[in-house]
């Protein structure tokens, strides 16, 4: 019977000093903030957009970590849907088309002879990539824009067109090449039965 | 002679054919004046070099054309004389095909020389002015990679040079260009490594030749001579020439992965480039001409020409005797590494080192890929000891990381590894597309760090902004309420002041205590006041009128007397009555700086004397005394505007502030009736107005006048559909 009371309070004195020390930690070692936000943040393509619901990357990276689902950003498409899913290991869903589709990179350009300089655009642009002042004409920064379509909807002479970015010697890629060709008929039966 | 120094050898390796002495029969020959050039502003890696010519500007040869676009940047100059024609897109000699900006040059067949600046004794130059030199010599390096020279030399300049190696190896089959400067051009090349030796200040000089080239070899020794460099023989196998495999030959030693030659004290330059540095330090010439190789089956005499950089390639192959219907496939660079060419209108470039105009029989299409056995012949034929099957899978899966992890960025992109695979697999071509693949992602998450910043950097301002407004709301809202306060009291005392003027009506904002006599007298001062400014904003706008002048005078004197009798109607005891009005206004009006009123007023009738004068000079145009005062007017327009700023930035009232204007989006129906309302309103106001000019010159108007019905009756439709929809969407 001692035994087993020994037993029990040593056991529970373990306890209580395992406890404190655990206790003492979670306190000392504290994590400020919220790092599994700035990691889904920094997996977001920072088009601030808004085309997922909310306004702009961080918010989302945020509804994500409360378990939002994780196919909602068009710009960033199929490559950051499976990179959020290894991050967070859930499994990778097809791009929810409700908030639009993937589309290569465009960037916004403004018919100069048709801007009337009501800087509407100026103040829709998160990342501040249109120049220009009251009654002036206004130009887009193209290497600052990110595509979002925000300063589309607010212009009252319609006079901005999101144009896809050219193709140039510089930004051109290498294809991979075709996949091989099936040389032996029974291979591809074989697929196909499989 | 034999080599005094040890060689160490490459892991793996190839021996394909060479096909070198087909080139080499013909020795150097000069290349034919073209009659058209094309400058392409990207012959270098880097940034693009920005044009300081315009179209139509005659040019010399080798006068400036573009300047370099940031350290890492290569000039560009005129290899010939002549006129610019274009600058723009034009063919460029690249893999994708795509046509990149250039200067296009119409040769006027003078070939005449801008004024030249020779060095003939450089050691005594500083190495800095001398990398200048090279650097505004537009060289970039001519083995095929083209990075801008003089970065490279001064790539690490905290490291010390130890050992400058010459690259003469030309591994690549059927290129004999660096071969053939060597034959001919020794004693250059030679004087090029001294003025590298003499920038760099090196322990050792390495000149790396493969034992396939023995007239070079013999070439390069007699020019050498007892100088301190050495010529260094090694077995021909390819890919020797790569730098980081030279170095590993010539020294033992091993660049690291991801490092640079500097690193280990090493600077490897090729021969082309020696023989730009000789002509740029000794001659004065900047980059204009390279030796290049033309070979293939598909030309008729095979040979090396020294060409105008900016040749079309069309040219060059007819003068090596194209045969049109033989040629297959034309490779720029060699059979290994280069690429196919897409326009024979493209230029030769500062890279190009090689043009192969390839049969059928020479340059096959490649065969049917088939599935990889793993036979390991990849990896046991890598220069770069990497796992080219690994790579081959990783890449078939896009999976990037491990890619990275298995050091795919080391690849030399030789083409060893596809050489010898008996499945034909294009391995290269995989690791090309995953490299430029991994290059776009890391490009893109550079960029989404950016726009994070600046989406940050702009949330804060406006929030900065945000809360200033918001103090200054409350600024504007205490002195409010101060101003109130004191008016009320001011209002409580009023009453007790005046108890017993009972028939005044004692209205509230008015200051009490003016009988009828005094209000007529303050009528009578405010129009004597009136009648003075009126009179004074005519002067303003006939400055010369002496009659007005007088009139002025008088009437000033008028609203003094006026001023002085009410005054004395309402006793010394109160105060003047436009600082007590003022007082008493304060807390209703916002605040108001009389000066900056004043020089506003001034502004305005200045500005409507200048408009008044130029409406009258439109009318009599010839009236030199209109003028006058028209520019006398301007003078005082500006005078006036002057004050106005200096007004403004004295007066204690901040410049009003500009509201942002939250707009709710707009569906597209709403915009769209919206356009249309305009533009029916728009056509009806064009049409209006058209009716009334034919009207005025008595013309006849009845057609004009069914347009004009129309277009009413298009607006009343316009108007109607979008007040429905408004209508539509409120229900909703």
């Amino acid at each position: 019977m001692s035994v087993v009371l020994t037993a029990i309070l040593v056991l529970l004195g373990l306890a209580l000093i395992f406890g404190a020390i655990l206790g003492y930690a979670a306190i000392r070692f504290k994590v400020e903030g919220d790092p599994i936000v700035d990691q889904i943040n920094a997996l977001l393509p920072q088009t601030q957009c808004g085309q997922c619901g909310h306004p702009g990357c961080r918010p989302y990276a945020e509804g994500i970590a409360n378990g939002e689902p994780i196919n909602k950003c068009p710009p960033g498409g199929e490559s950051t849907i499976q990179a959020l899913a290894d991050l967070l290991d859930v499994e990778a869903l097809p791009l929810d088309a409700e908030h639009g589709e993937e589309k290569p990179k465009m960037v916004a350009y403004i018919r100069e002879a048709e801007c009337i300089g009501c800087t509407k655009c100026i103040q829709a642009c998160p990342v501040d990539a249109i120049l220009g002042a009251a009654k002036q004409m206004h130009t887009v920064i193209v290497d600052e824009c990110t595509g979002c379509d925000l300063c589309v909807e607010p212009c009252p002479v319609d006079c901005i067109d999101m144009v896809p970015l050219p193709t140039t010697p510089q930004n051109w890629k290498w294809d991979y090449p075709l996949p091989p060709q099936q040389l032996i008929a029974t291979d591809a039966a074989r697929g196909q039965a499989a | 002679m034999k080599s005094a120094i040890r060689i160490w050898d490459i892991p793996g390796g190839i021996h394909p054919e060479e096909h070198k002495h087909e080139s080499t029969q013909r020795g150097l020959e000069p290349a034919p004046l073209p009659k058209t050039l094309i400058l392409p502003l990207q012959q270098h890696i880097g940034a693009r070099a920005e044009p300081v010519v315009q179209v139509g500007d005659k040019v010399l040869k080798g006068q400036l054309l573009a300047e370099a676009n940031g350290i890492v940047s290569c000039p560009l100059h005129a290899p010939t004389s002549g006129t610019i024609t274009a600058i723009g897109p034009a063919p460029y000699p690249h893999a994708s095909g795509l046509a990149e900006l250039a200067i296009t040059l119409e040769a006027d067949g003078l070939d005449q020389w801008t004024t030249l600046a020779p060095i003939s004794d450089y050691r005594t130059l500083d190495p800095a002015v001398l990398l200048e030199m090279i650097r505004q010599a537009g060289i970039s390096g001519l083995g095929g990679a083209g990075f801008p020279t003089a970065v490279k030399l001064k790539a690490r300049p905290e490291q010390k040079t130890q050992t400058l190696i010459i690259n003469g190896t030309e591994c690549e089959p059927y290129i004999t260009a660096d071969d053939t400067a060597m034959r001919y051009k020794a004693a250059e090349i030679v004087a090029g490594i001294e003025i590298l030796m003499h920038i760099l200040n090196p322990d050792q000089v390495l000149i790396g030749i493969e034992d396939n080239k023995p007239e070079a070899i013999a070439a390069m020794r007699e020019a050498v001579g007892t100088r301190a460099m050495q010529v260094v023989v090694f077995p021909t196998k390819y890919p020797s020439g790569g730098e980081k495999q030279l170095i590993q030959i010539l020294t033992g030693k091993e660049v690291p992965s991801g490092g640079l030659p500097a690193d280990i004290g090493m600077v490897c330059q090729n021969i082309g480039t020696l023989l730009a540095i000789h002509d740029a330090v000794l001659l004065g010439q900047p980059l204009i001409k390279r030796i290049t190789t033309l070979t293939g089956a598909a030309l008729g005499r095979p040979t090396n020409v020294e060409a105008l950089i900016g040749t079309p390639i069309i040219d060059l192959l007819q003068f090596a005797g194209l045969k049109p219907d033989q040629l297959y496939r034309l490779v720029m660079g060699g059979p290994m590494m280069g690429f196919t060419l897409q326009d024979l209108n493209a230029p030769i470039i500062k890279s190009s080192n090689c043009l192969l105009a390839g049969t059928r029989e020479e340059l096959p299409p490649p065969p049917p890929a088939q599935a990889c056995i793993r036979c390991g012949l990849c990896a046991e034929a890598c220069p770069a000891e990497l796992l080219p099957q690994q790579l081959h899978w990783f890449a078939l899966g896009k999976d990037y990381d491990q890619l990275k992890r298995q050091h795919l960025f080391d690849c030399i992109e030789c083409g060893a590894c596809s050489y010898v695979c008996p499945s034909s697999i294009p391995l290269v071509q995989y690791y090309r597309a995953a490299k430029a693949e991994i290059r776009a992602i890391e490009l893109q998450q550079h960029r989404a760090e950016h726009s994070k910043q600046r989406f940050e950097q702009r949330q804060a301002r406006l929030q900065r902004e945000a809360e200033q407004k918001e103090l200054e709301r409350q600024a504007r809202a205490e002195k409010a309420a101060r101003l109130k306060a004191a008016k009320e009291a001011e209002a409580a005392q009023a009453p007790k002041q005046a108890p017993a003027d009972t028939e005044a009506p004692a209205p509230v904002a008015k200051p009490a205590g003016l009988s009828d006599e005094q209000k007529q007298l303050k009528i009578a001062a405010a129009t004597a006041q009136m009648a003075v400014k009126k009179a004074n904003k005519q002067l303003a706008a006939n400055p010369d009128n002496e009659e007005l002048k007088a009139q002025i005078a008088e009437l000033e004197k008028a609203a003094l007397e006026a001023q002085a009798a009410f005054e004395a109607a309402t006793g010394g005891a109160a105060a003047p009555p436009a600082v007590r009005a003022e007082a008493s206004d304060k807390p209703a009006r916002k605040p108001v700086d009389e000066n900056l009123k004043k020089a506003k007023l001034d502004l305005a009738m200045a500005r409507a004397a200048v408009k008044k004068l130029e409406r009258e000079l439109t009318a009599t145009p010839d009236s030199d005394e209109l003028q006058q005062q028209l520019a006398q007017a301007r003078t005082t327009l500006q005078e006036a505007e002057k004050a106005l700023h200096a007004a403004e930035d004295a007066s204690p009232i901040p410049p009003p502030e500009r509201e942002r204007v939250e707009k709710r989006p707009v569906d597209e129906a709403t915009r769209q009736l919206k356009t249309d309302l305009a533009m029916a309103k728009a056509a009806f106001k064009q049409a209006e107005r058209a009716v009334k000019d034919a009207q005025e010159q008595g013309q006849d108007a009845s057609a004009l006048e069914a347009e004009l019905a129309s277009s009413r009756a298009a607006l009343d439709q316009a108007a109607k559909a979008f007040a429905d929809h408004m209508a539509s969407k409120e229900k909703v």
